[in-house]
């Protein structure tokens, strides 16, 4: 840093940036994964009962349909659109499930319609943002509607609750004497696709660079319409696969499964460091955000808190952790433009 | 209608057609014959749906309280913001109004209207704040707010619920009574909506609103007052959800803790409908009213055309979708048009 003060007219751009450690360690992914590990070890030491592998387990069951859609969540919200269609895609997949088993299809096939089902949602999701050129946010409310609409009209009141017992088993089955649901196999496998895609791929530089700048990641070659295209498709299809989880874990195909959840996996997107403008963001965070939601969550009940002062926290983390981002951003440039000399040899370069 | 035969007609008759299809073009027409067709409809497959006193009484009574939330919306989306906390808001008013009326006995009602208002205002404020000086998008600052004034309502009320009885009658009047034939929601709603498209028609303060949406940037470096009218604008969605509150106190008479939930998404819902767009700066508080009355006229026609109410839902998504689509077939016929106009001159 005192390489600057001498003002000598070799200027070596690493001087400008902050130390690796500090590009590391400092940024929002990391300051909520400490949070996540302090609010763990907090809780093991003070919640009875909480460290102890059923807790975990339920835990992971139950957060499991968010971690899955916060994973395309993340990419769509990393491109500057959002879809809020996705807890009603979850009932609408739950309620294809159901009523093709209850009519007598087997349920493999039935759950493979209803994957297909959320890829078609996404693709109209998808069909009327990049081709009609409507806003994302306009459309999928109406989507939000329409799904569960769908849902709702083809169950009415009524439950499926009759599925083969391998699958509701395997669904709520755990790794041997671990205590890890089952669950987390294939969403690993998801979370590492996914982080490839979107950290080590060129389509995942695109993600970020069409959230950055739309026009000039269009000129920089990235199919910015095709990529949004495809990454509300995997929207839909990964909600459906919650769906189907969903419909299992509960043993029940009902209309208004999930509702609400679109919130809930938004809140822990954005609660993981993702910016609703677009262009910044890293799945480890999401999934922290997730993580951290559902740790809180179950650690609070488990303290006799009444389930619904989760609310007040989940809204009041949400509010503080991006009030104090933004606010450390300002503090930043305040000081940036206070402290002259890196300014100063900045503007004479330009 | 080729160049040459535009040309002969007298200025006289071009104005008259311009204003006809100005008339034509405008979003709110075009909602607003869509809800007299599902009326008629309704009406047809069942004279009771509009003739019967409680027909009439149902059809403008029901959507008075969305149509409350929905003005407000209105406004915040038209600066480019949108308010996702009002569900929440008017359910802690309509409880704040139940423990007024328990709490402190022989509190005059206009005082707990006042309170409402004001306590709806003051959440508001702290949305309008967040998202003013903290520089952070609507939709995440009220998405917590959501969570937050919700919880706050649930840790108040516990399993506690507010009940009719508790109330006192001339309030639970209000919500159920008349005046020459037209409910009493249904006037202060009107009252309400015709102040609200005033000011934002004439006043500085409303075309502001729009300016703001519509170039954010652009609105800040002409000098106004941004983070003023962002902050009038959420107080505006707030004070009128707390009106929104207390009216739904007086009109259901039982309030638990998950009063007004899902709301925001109905408010949202209807100004899109009503041709508000997302992206700020274009729609009118008199569209986001019609489509909150088309919103919940859809509701309960669709039982008496023979279609399941389970239905519902979809026909709303279908209608929002096809709403915005048309939106945006008419803007793009719009462009097309000035640019041909250009190319002429």
């Amino acid at each position: 840093m005192t390489s600057i003060t001498t003002g000598a007219p070799a200027r070596s751009y690493p001087a400008y940036a902050r130390p690796l450690w500090k590009r590391v360690l400092l940024t929002r992914e990391m300051a909520i994964i400490a949070l996540l590990v302090i609010v763990v070890i907090v809780a093991s030491a003070t919640v009875r009962g909480f460290g102890q592998p059923i807790t975990m387990t339920y835990l992971l069951l139950d957060v499991a349909p968010i971690l899955l859609i916060a994973l395309p969540m993340t990419l769509v919200m990393i491109t500057g659109e959002i879809d809020l269609s996705v807890g009603s895609m979850v009932g609408l997949a739950s309620v294809t499930t159901g009523v093709l088993t209850q009519s007598g299809m087997p349920f493999e096939l039935a759950a493979l319609i209803a994957l297909l089902v959320g890829g078609l949602g996404g693709a109209f999701n998808g069909f009327l943002v990049t081709v009609v050129g409507l806003p994302s946010l306009a459309v999928t409310i109406g989507t939000l509607a329409l799904f569960r609409g769908l849902a709702v009209g083809l169950l009415g009141t009524t439950a499926v609750t009759e599925f083969p017992e391998f699958w509701t088993d395997l669904a709520k089955a755990k790794i041997g004497e671990t205590g890890i649901p089952v669950i987390v196999i294939p969403f690993l496998v998801l979370l590492a696709v996914f982080a490839i895609v979107l950290h080590y791929t060129p389509f995942g530089r695109g993600i970020y660079a069409i959230g950055l700048a739309k026009e000039a990641a269009h000129f920089s070659g990235v199919k910015v319409e095709r990529t949004k295209f495809i990454l509300f498709v995997l929207t839909g299809l990964v909600s459906a696969l919650a769906g189907i989880y969903y419909t299992l874990r509960f043993g029940s195909a009902r209309g208004d499964n999930a509702t609400g959840m679109e919130l809930q996996v938004i809140a822990a997107v954005v609660l993981g460091g993702v910016s609703v403008f677009g262009g910044r963001g890293a799945l480890h965070g999401v999934v922290a955000g997730v993580l951290l939601i559902g740790v809180l969550a179950s650690a609070l009940r488990l303290a006799n808190v009444t389930s619904d002062v989760i609310n007040i926290i989940t809204g009041a983390l949400l509010v503080i952790s991006v009030v104090s981002s933004s606010l450390l951003a300002w503090l930043a440039r305040k000081r940036r433009s206070a402290g002259g000399p890196q300014r100063d040899s900045v503007s004479t370069a330009g | 209608m080729t160049a040459a035969t535009a040309q002969p007609p007298t200025p006289a008759k071009t104005d008259v057609t311009k204003r006809l299809n100005r008339i034509g073009a405008a979003r709110e027409l075009g909602i607003l014959l869509a809800l007299v067709i599902v009326v008629v409809a309704a009406t047809v497959a069942n004279p009771n749906f509009l003739f019967s006193s409680d027909g009439f009484r149902d059809l403008l009574l029901t959507p008075s309280i969305l149509v409350l939330v929905a003005v407000g919306q209105a406004i915040v989306l038209i600066t480019k913001n949108v308010d996702l906390s009002v569900g929440s808001v008017l359910g802690l008013t309509a409880y704040l109004t139940g423990r007024l009326f328990i709490d402190i006995p022989g509190i005059p009602i206009i005082a707990v209207f006042l309170i409402g208002i004001v306590f709806g205002g003051l959440l508001g404020l702290v949305n309008g704040a967040l998202v003013a000086f903290a520089k952070v998008p609507a939709m995440v600052i009220t998405l917590g707010t959501l969570y937050a004034y919700r919880g706050i309502n649930v840790l108040w009320t516990g399993s506690d619920r507010v009940n009719a009885s508790d109330l006192p009658r001339e309030f639970l009047a209000l919500g159920t009574g008349q005046i020459l034939y037209i409910p009493i929601l249904t006037i202060i709603a009107v009252v309400v909506l015709i102040v609200a498209a005033w000011v934002m028609k004439n006043m500085r303060s409303g075309r502001e609103f729009y300016a703001i949406g519509s170039d954010p940037a652009a609105a800040e470096l002409y000098g106004l007052r941004v983070t003023r009218r962002l902050l009038t604008a959420f107080v505006a969605s707030g004070a009128l959800s707390g009106l929104a509150g207390v009216l739904y106190a007086a009109r259901y008479g039982t309030i638990n803790s998950q009063a007004g939930s899902g709301w925001e998404l109905d408010a949202v819902g209807a100004a899109v409908i009503g041709g508000v767009a997302i992206v700020g700066g274009v729609g009118s508080v008199w569209g986001a009213a019609i489509g909150a009355v088309l919103l919940l006229t859809i509701n309960r026609a669709l039982p008496i055309l023979g279609i399941p109410d389970f239905w519902q839902r979809a026909v709303v998504g279908v209608l929002i979708i096809g709403a915005i689509v048309l939106d945006r077939v008419l803007a793009l016929r719009q462009k097309r048009k000035l640019l041909e106009a250009r190319d002429d001159s």
